[in-house]
């Protein structure tokens, strides 16, 4: 079963870095420890294997990393901003508090790091047609983005209940040209936006691409979709070295699926002694509360199992069906949770808490009042742990947060919950 | 030694040279558990060759929405849900219990997604299934190349690999070899369900298939009337009927009718 040793030892950062990396993974199959992996029907799988192929080649090629990062500059606008809240660091009593910007992105959010990255490998393949799935709407208008900029027809999987709520990226979408195709299944919401695109892809896997918007998925999406993340934890890395400043206590970012907290987690864990290393915490969505079944926390209250192809924790029935998630965000209400952070759970890598949507909301507010600025709802919940780290780590302790992006898409959300009044 | 299930044949039983089989897919559950277990008599009565029970699921990712909503359906007809082990424990009774007319049981495989079986523990789910006559499995979401665990507790279980369209020589050769019972080419890139025409290089695909194993290939997806059949069963061991029968699975007496239809379709095509 080591029938792709040779593509993945070939070449890829965990060739070169030794053993800490081999450690975190994935391995040649595609597991980190034992959650990844490759649970999909067969009609994909040649396509998994393409991409993966695909994938190694491109990131072993200098001319498509100079192209990445010339559009990352010149058209994304990286790098973004690690900007230090001081008003926000003493409202919630804590010593110095940086933010990561990852919401001064041109189209608001991380995800645009991903998309830029998997359609330009598209374009390697010849790939013309690339789909997507969205939950608040980000990662299709990222998809929806850079489909126009390279010229490719793009459709975007979406639940009509997130389209319900998130209607201004549904405008979006269509205006930059996509198509935005309803999903009415299960809830509406992200998994079974998911599970609608990789059916559709099935269908038309020889024409079309799939850009996942996080780490989930088979392998080798986790690890594709980290490595074009990991752009903001070496940016963070990279400005503290340059302004001389200490190495934070603790580095905390939202996770859904995960991919804006495994990129911003992976180069301190990579490229940092574990004496020298931050605390890394990952936030899930609580949603009403993990004492209710109105949430979205996989990995406090899931247990092992596949979903997506991929084998991680999930929120599942006795018989083994995917519950429905909850959350107030739409970007976090994902039943299950990338691979990697479920090895990093178990292995006592990073920590994972929750944060209720009431939660979310009070430090959305705090981080518009103390610093003018309007994060994603998701970004809130990284944002609701500080006063918990405060109290953990005291009042002269340094935190950094990946807000993840901006939070124009969840006004309405917002104003109907009471915000501003 | 073999344990209970040892007495049960494994699919390659429900295969005869010279002539194709009709391999027939229920909904385990649906319309509700009794009517699911008078299906699977009405399809042992008419002589259907292999029985494929499906087990419901709420994400079916391989699946047209004829079988996505007869899950939903079996899933909320029974109390406390209707999963794995329901539908293995209904095999059970039909295995026992065949019906009036029939001498023996055809051979029945699971279908069912990977998750009902992680769920249940993959040794128990080979335990139970052993002791209840299940001959072998077909799990759409599990290629061959993450099957080991399962494949390492799963003796005396016949374990069906899928071969597509998009199948590189080098995934056909995996799939061939590692597949028992017979292996199941999907006819068509996309979900389960009946089509108007079938894909114009199926016989080529199924060549391409047969070249890389010595067991039987059933073809499936996308079957969905006796003319159909018996078209894939000229060149084809297997022709594999899956929502064209569950859309009947609730009316006994339509059910026999189309499944007696398809059975001589197979059964005379060459």
């Amino acid at each position: 079963m080591n029938d792709r040793d040779d593509v993945t030892d070939a070449v890829g950062p965990a060739a070169e870095a030794g053993d800490l990396i081999a450690e975190l993974g994935p391995d040649s199959e595609g597991f980190f420890g034992e959650y990844g992996g490759t649970f999909v029907p067969e009609t994909v799988m040649p396509a998994l294997e393409e991409l993966e192929r695909a994938f190694h080649d491109a990131m072993a090629d200098p001319a498509f990393h100079e192209r990445l990062d010339s559009l990352l500059r010149d058209y994304v606008g990286r790098p973004t901003p690690l900007y230090r809240a001081d008003r926000l660091a003493a409202a919630v009593g804590l010593g110095c508090v940086w933010l990561k910007r990852e919401d001064l992105n041109h189209t608001g959010a991380h995800k645009i790091n991903n998309c830029l990255g998997q359609a330009l490998i598209a374009e390697r393949m010849g790939k013309r047609r690339i789909i997507a799935e969205t939950g608040a709407g980000q990662h299709g208008v990222a998809t929806a983005t850079v489909a126009a900029l390279l010229g490719m027809e793009c459709a975007v999987f979406m639940g009509v209940e997130d389209i319900r709520r998130q209607s201004l990226n549904v405008y979006k979408m269509q205006l930059l040209g996509a198509q935005v195709v309803p999903v009415s299944d299960g809830a509406g919401t992200l998994h079974d936006a998911v599970t609608a695109a990789l059916r559709h892809w099935v269908e038309r896997v020889d024409d079309t691409f799939y850009v996942l918007g996080s780490a989930v998925g088979p392998h080798p999406y986790p690890l594709i979709v980290r490595e074009f993340q990991c752009v903001i934890g070496e940016e963070i890395i990279d400005r503290m070295g340059e302004i001389d400043a200490c190495m934070p206590d603790a580095v905390v970012a939202c996770v859904g699926g995960g991919s804006n907290a495994i990129g911003t987690f992976h180069p301190f864990l990579r490229d940092i002694d574990p004496e020298g290393r931050p605390l890394l915490v990952g936030v899930e969505a609580a949603g009403l509360g993990i004492d209710t079944d109105k949430t979205g926390a996989s990995i406090a209250l899931g247990s092992p199992g596949v979903l997506h192809g991929m084998f991680s924790y999930l929120l599942q029935d006795d018989a083994g069906n995917p519950l429905e998630a909850y959350s107030i965000s739409a970007g976090l209400d994902y039943p299950g949770v990338g691979p990697e952070h479920a090895f990093l759970h178990d292995a006592g890598l990073a920590r994972y808490e929750s944060v209720t949507d009431a939660e979310a909301l009070v430090a959305f507010d705090l981080l518009c009042k103390t610093e003018g600025i309007i994060p994603a709802i998701e970004s809130a919940h990284a944002l609701a742990l500080l006063p918990r780290l405060a109290a953990e780590l005291g009042p002269k302790a340094t935190v950094v947060v990946t807000v993840s992006g901006r939070g124009d898409k969840d006004i309405d959300i917002v104003r109907e919950a009471g915000l501003g009044a | 030694m073999p344990d209970a299930g040892a007495a049960c044949a494994g699919l390659g039983a429900g295969f005869t040279p010279g002539r194709a089989s009709l391999v027939a897919y229920v909904m385990g559950g649906y319309p509700d558990r009794v009517r699911s277990l008078e299906a699977l008599r009405v399809l042992a009565a008419v002589g259907v060759d292999v029985i494929e029970v499906g087990v419901p699921y709420a994400d079916p990712l391989a699946d047209g929405p004829v079988i996505a909503e007869a899950a939903a359906a079996a899933h909320s007809a029974n109390e406390g849900g209707f999963g794995l082990a329901e539908t293995i424990a209904l095999v059970a009774e039909f295995r026992a219990d065949p019906g009036p007319d029939v001498a023996a049981a055809p051979p029945v495989a699971l279908m069912t997604y990977f998750n009902p079986m992680l769920k249940l523990g993959l040794p128990r789910t080979a335990q139970l299934s052993r002791e209840a006559g299940v001959a072998g499995f077909i799990v759409p979401d599990l290629p061959p190349d993450s099957a080991r665990p399962w494949l390492a507790v799963s003796a005396g279980l016949d374990t069906v690999f899928l071969a597509a369209p998009t199948s590189t020589p080098e995934r056909l050769a995996k799939v061939g070899e590692r597949s028992r019972g017979f292996v199941y080419c999907v006819s068509t890139t996309g979900v389960t369900g009946e089509r108007s025409g079938l894909p114009p290089a199926l016989g080529q695909l199924v060549a391409r298939v047969r070249a890389a194993t010595t067991l039987p290939v059933a073809v499936g997806f996308g079957v969905g009337t006796p003319a159909q059949a018996a078209e894939v069963a000229r060149f084809a061991d297997g022709v594999v009927v899956g929502s064209a029968i569950v859309r009947r699975q609730a009316d006994p007496v339509a059910l026999a009718e189309f499944a007696r239809a398809l059975a001589a379709a197979v059964h005379t095509a060459r």
